[in-house]
């Protein structure tokens, strides 16, 4: 493997894609060795954001730490607060209020289609198309304002706590959750007549960034990716947490494996994540929307974990507690760092255009992986 | 009808009576060449705002909207900013090519500004040549995007210019044959006479299909020649930061700016005297009562309306598609666009023996 990356012949040009690139949404760099427009090899180098997140999570309380993990995966900051408030409640062993499992599935499903939203738009963006960026931001811009009603924030939202949610949902939360599914409805054509169906897209995003099943699995993707090449991997059916198990939804999986199966997931996921809304949205129970936990949480010692599905893929929280009242160690297992793992396999022999169409398939947030 | 010619002869005959004849010729070159830079800059300036209130209007956005009445004077204000930019030119770069390279794209823009007919008699050089000076001319363009690629020494600067070199050399040929149909119909290259003979009617309503074909091409050609999207893969933002002028700053940028949509103004206009008739007003064969109605309105607006239209659709194209693949590129223009355009000129060239366009 190191003689291969070594070895450059005749006509081969290094290439530094970022840290600062329109590409690379972030700052990751991508050392590639390019011939012509043909693409030999692409070198992912992490750090430049890169900020000690588990370090730090060690000297911060059971209750402090969930604040930070809102700056990993900024754009599924819910889906990782819940993962976090998930891993602690199963040390504490504490029932959470039926209440507030459901504001927590539909606070999650909203943040996967507002997450896909602005994938949708940075994916045009990536392919030269500006036009649908714009589009996706109306629709995601309405799912932030009811997050900001409810929680106060619009991206870092910090609602979900041990026990349960922070407060309780605003009183227009349901009405405006309504607004904003009849608005998606209306719009969700729109992107299949912008984008999906047409020939430019297609002919980019068909038979590219091919990635079999087995090299899935061996490359540990989750999430979009791996689903796009027909592995079974949604945690939410597979190891189902609160109350996915009693919900009606559909697992998406897509047999091409290419650039465009990947597409296609992420777009069908939205419309589901709209069903379990529209199950829920009016069955919210009553009672408390947090359980009776005590001021400062001690964990047992022992070893935690907890996974969950966020908009990327499969989120992992592993917890050893010493007994006290600062976790003795933490690790996150964020999806974008294995989806990212399997670029290079799936860019070896494509054009330069397609490397960029590919990174956008994944959808990689870079704080996310490099934590 | 009126006609700018009446101007202009006025003007030249009492330059002639002022002057001795070679100072009148020096100021009727002095004039022409003030007309072509203004109109230069007006171009660019309007174009870029058509652009920008274009694209916000299509990705629900308000656009500039903060200088002057509802923006108009924002590409204004931008032409400042960029003046008193630091033009800076990069340790490794070839200095000289690398600023005579813009200078070489405005002058080709300005250069193909010459044979225009913008109204009835309001040309700068009636020229018996015009389409084939276009198409010569226009083609000078890759040479400066070669040369800033090359000269830059900067990866994505070579790699957009090699990528500009081929696709511009290939649009070339189907936007040529597709110009050519027309001057097998009109007989002429003079855009003149070309725009003469469509006095009973557009080319593009009297040539049946193969002429609608020949216009189709001739756009998505022109469109590629001129580096728009969705053929911007010399620019192409995403894959190489800015293709071959990221290593350009301040004026020399704006030159390359500017020359870019001075090239998209005079393609359309190309496409619009060829096609649908230049200044020449709508006409319908012998209906003599509208025909007369449609002389009232004057020859520029039908040519600018004609142009601006065009240049509407191009922008059009730009915030709707995504970029092709270079591979994808080349096989539109040498497997597809060349065959249909060279067996579609065999057509035109059959119609136009055996008389069969209107």
């Amino acid at each position: 493997m190191i003689e291969e990356i070594g070895r450059t012949t005749e006509g081969d040009v290094m290439i530094n894609v970022g840290p600062q690139h329109p590409a690379t949404h972030g700052v990751l760099h991508l050392v590639i060795t390019i011939n012509g427009e043909t693409i030999k090899k692409v070198e992912p180098h992490l750090g430049f954001i890169h900020r000690s997140i588990e370090k730090m999570c060690e000297s911060l309380s059971y209750r402090q730490f969930i604040y930070v993990t809102s700056r990993m995966d900024y754009l599924s900051s819910h889906i990782n607060n819940h993962a976090c408030a998930l891993c602690v409640e199963k040390g504490l062993q504490v029932e959470i209020p039926s209440r507030a499992q459901v504001i927590r599935v539909l606070m999650d499903e909203l943040t996967r289609i507002a997450s896909h939203e602005l994938w949708w738009g940075a994916m045009a963006m990536d392919l030269g198309a500006f036009t649908p960026f714009f589009h996706a931001f109306r629709e995601r811009e309405s799912i932030n304002d009811i997050m900001e009603e409810t929680c106060g924030a619009r991206l870092t939202m910090n609602y979900m706590v041990p026990g349960g949610v922070m407060q309780d949902i605003h009183p227009n939360f349901q009405r405006r959750v309504k607004d904003f599914i009849r608005l998606y409805k209306s719009k969700v054509n729109e992107y299949d007549e912008l984008v999906t169906g047409n020939i430019i897209f297609q002919n980019r995003m068909k038979g590219v960034g091919y990635l079999s099943p087995e090299d899935a699995i061996s490359y540990g993707c989750t999430g979009p990716p791996a689903r796009g090449s027909g592995v079974s991997c949604d945690i939410r059916k597979l190891y189902p947490y609160e109350i996915y198990d009693q919900l009606e939804f559909d697992e998406i999986l897509e047999t091409g494996g290419d650039s465009f199966a990947r597409y296609m997931v992420r777009v069908r996921e939205m419309n589901q994540s709209i069903r379990i809304i529209e199950q829920l949205i009016d069955n919210i129970p009553e009672g408390d929307f947090q359980a009776k936990t005590k001021a400062v949480l001690k964990l047992p010692k022992g070893e935690f974990y907890q996974r969950v599905e966020t908009a990327r893929g499969e989120f992992g929280v592993y917890i050893v507690s010493e007994g006290g009242t600062t976790p003795y160690r933490i690790k996150f297992r964020s999806p974008g760092f294995s989806n990212l793992s399997a670029l290079d396999h799936m860019v070896r022999g494509s054009k330069l255009g397609d490397l960029v169409a590919m990174m956008g398939t994944l959808d990689l947030v870079i704080p996310d992986i490099d934590r | 009808m009126w006609s700018f010619s009446n101007i202009s002869k006025f003007i030249d005959n009492w330059l002639r009576a002022t002057f001795n004849p070679i100072w009148t010729m020096v100021i009727e070159m002095v004039i022409a060449g003030v007309c072509v830079i203004g109109l230069f800059a007006i171009l660019g300036l309007v174009l870029v705002i058509m652009e920008r209130k274009v694209s916000a209007w299509m990705q629900i956005r308000l656009g500039p909207n903060r200088v002057g009445p509802k923006g108009m004077l924002q590409s204004l204000a931008d032409t400042v900013k960029l003046l008193v930019k630091e033009g800076m030119t990069p340790a490794g770069a070839d200095k000289f090519l690398f600023n005579l390279a813009p200078f070489i794209a405005m002058m080709v823009a300005m250069l193909l500004m010459a044979p225009i007919a913008f109204a009835k008699d309001f040309q700068m050089w009636d020229l018996n040549i015009g389409v084939l000076y276009v198409s010569a001319v226009s083609s000078i363009m890759v040479i400066s995007i070669l040369i800033a690629g090359w000269a830059s020494n900067n990866k994505y600067s070579l790699m957009g210019a090699m990528r500009s070199g081929a696709q511009i050399v290939s649009y070339e040929l189907s936007a040529g044959l597709s110009i050519l149909s027309i001057v097998v119909l009109s007989g002429s290259l003079n855009l003149n006479d070309i725009i003469q003979s469509q006095a009973d009617g557009w080319w593009i309503f009297k040539g049946h299909i193969p002429v609608i074909i020949a216009f189709i091409i001739f756009i998505i050609a022109v469109t590629a020649e001129t580096n728009r999207a969705p053929f911007d893969l010399a620019e192409a933002e995403s894959e190489l930061t800015a293709g071959f002028h990221t290593e350009y700053s301040g004026m020399k940028f704006a030159l390359f700016f500017l020359a870019e949509y001075v090239n998209v103004f005079i393609v359309c206009a190309i496409g619009a005297t060829l096609f649908l008739g230049g200044w020449m007003p709508f006409h319908i064969g012998h209906w003599q009562g509208f025909n007369h109605v449609m002389d009232y309105i004057p020859s520029s607006i039908w040519f600018f309306g004609k142009t601006f239209f065009l240049i509407f659709l191009i922008m059009w194209f730009r915030w709707t598609f995504p970029r092709l693949r270079i591979d994808q590129l080349l096989n539109l223009e040498w497997r597809y666009l060349l065959p249909i355009s060279m067996f579609n000129i065999l057509l035109v060239t059959l119609m136009a023996i055996l008389g069969w366009h209107f």
